[in-house]
């Protein structure tokens, strides 16, 4: 029988049977997380939330607990636009039936309202926005405008 | 099929052929039946004189035909058409549209519902590259492309041109130094964008500071309707002024551009100097968006 160390800290939020776990989240980043992937007030999927969490990657995490969801590619890469370090572990059954990165898309199309009143993408016309992805922020390919902060903001 | 859409989507061996093109047609090298059996379809959602008359003319001078709406209010536009069908069903009028639009992003979209060629010739606050084109066009007759001190001067946050010129002389390593009144400087963005090409952008308080190393100044107007009443308007626009003596032992082959119309930015006295060649800038519209014209239509 050997001592107990000194008293784990237990997980903060229970293990999931079937559904999605998004780990290495940014620090504060996983309620923009949630909006990305569509998950509001009036949705019915049970969802855990933890921020703040100690990593030793990163130092501070957040994790989101999905239940009964599998996350499609879209929406992984989507995430990918604010948290591009997060691993998404698809569970079944209680175990991880796989794990996956993410990959920032080069180009996101009807994802992301452009912030330009004058841009014809927010005129009565039958397009959807189209944004290319760069380093530094979302080029807006039809009036040039350039989005570098609060991505999830102007996310439709 | 080739659209010309934004200053963004040609390269240099593009524009470089073009200028020389218009060089070809300015010195009367060109067949004028060329494109006789063409019919061009002028767009215009908004006002304009140069770039429409210039198209026009272009046209003319291949001896092609033009054809346009009368008056948007009496269009189908006016019954709450989008532009996408309108420019589905000009599509089947006419061999290329020339538009002009409002809204920022709009000959982009013409271009993905044409069925013909598309030349934007303005949209809102965004793009004007057969402006850009007869700028470099106008700057080359005079001097070398690569590696010049261009100054530009006036609204540089909502001047479409300025920002299309800005872009293009990043192909050709120019300086640019930009002097405009607070806050209608050239938009972060942009600058940050020609800088990680490469480019330097320089900022300056005041045009006198930098107006005898210049190659090229270019001159814009101060737009009325960015402000809220005429009195917050005259307190910009009368922050600066070209005038003869701000032109005294400037470089001697240094030229002023300016897109026109001018207000007052520029004194009419500057006209007669030989540095002023905006009015030879405007009749470049003609080669150059003749060679335009061929480019699309060939």
């Amino acid at each position: 029988m050997t001592r107990p160390g000194p008293a784990a800290e237990g997980l903060m939020i229970s293990p999931i049977k079937n559904g999605t776990v998004i780990d290495h989240i940014t620090s504060g980043e996983a309620l923009n997380v949630l909006k990305i992937i569509g998950i509001t007030g009036t949705t019915t999927e049970s969802v855990s939330v933890a921020t703040n969490v100690s990593s030793n990657k990163t130092g501070k995490k957040d994790i989101v607990k999905i239940a009964n969801r599998e996350l499609c590619k879209e929406e992984m890469d989507r995430i990918a636009l604010i948290a591009p370090r997060v691993s998404i572990n698809i569970i079944r059954e209680f175990k991880v039936y796989a794990k996956r990165g993410v990959e920032r898309p080069e180009f996101l199309l009807g994802v992301v309202r452009c912030p330009n009143p004058g841009c014809i993408t927010n005129a009565h016309e039958p397009i959807s926005s189209r944004f290319e992805v760069l380093p530094h922020g979302l080029h807006c390919m039809y009036c040039d405008w350039l989005i570098t902060n609060d991505i999830t903001g102007h996310m439709i | 099929m080739k659209h010309i859409i934004s200053i963004r989507d040609l390269d240099r061996p593009f524009i470089d052929d073009l200028i020389n093109h218009a060089n070809h047609i300015a010195s009367q090298h060109f067949n004028a039946n060329s494109l006789s059996d063409k019919i061009l379809a002028l767009l215009f959602f908004e006002p304009s004189t140069r770039t429409r008359m210039s198209f026009e003319a272009a046209m003319a001078r291949l001896g092609g035909t033009s054809i346009s709406v009368g008056s948007i209010e009496a269009s189908s536009i006016a019954k709450g058409e989008t532009l996408a069908d309108t420019i589905r069903v000009v599509s089947g009028y006419a061999d290329a549209i020339v538009l002009r639009h409002p809204k920022e992003g709009a000959a982009r979209l013409a271009s993905e519902f044409a069925s013909v060629p598309v030349i934007n010739a303005g949209d809102g606050a965004g793009q004007h590259p057969s402006q850009t084109l007869l700028d470099l066009y106008t700057i080359q007759q005079s001097l070398p492309l690569d590696g010049i001190d261009v100054g530009m001067i006036g609204d540089l946050r909502y001047g479409r041109t300025a920002h299309s010129l800005a872009y293009a002389l990043s192909l050709y390593r120019c300086r640019i130094h930009v002097i405009s009144p607070k806050g209608l400087e050239l938009p972060s963005a942009l600058i940050g964008e020609l800088r990680d090409r490469g480019t330097e952008v320089i900022e300056h308080e005041f045009v006198e500071d930098i107006i005898r190393e210049l190659d090229v100044l270019y001159v814009t107007r101060i737009q009325r309707e960015r402000f809220p009443d005429s009195a917050s308007y005259f307190d910009v626009s009368s922050s600066y002024k070209i005038t003869t003596e701000l032109l005294e032992n400037v470089r001697s082959h240094l030229i002023v551009l300016h897109p026109l119309p001018r207000v007052d930015e520029i004194e009419p006295a500057v006209d007669a100097l030989p540095y002023a060649r905006y009015f030879d800038q405007s009749k470049n519209g003609v080669p150059v968006r003749m060679a335009m014209l061929q480019e699309v239509l060939k």
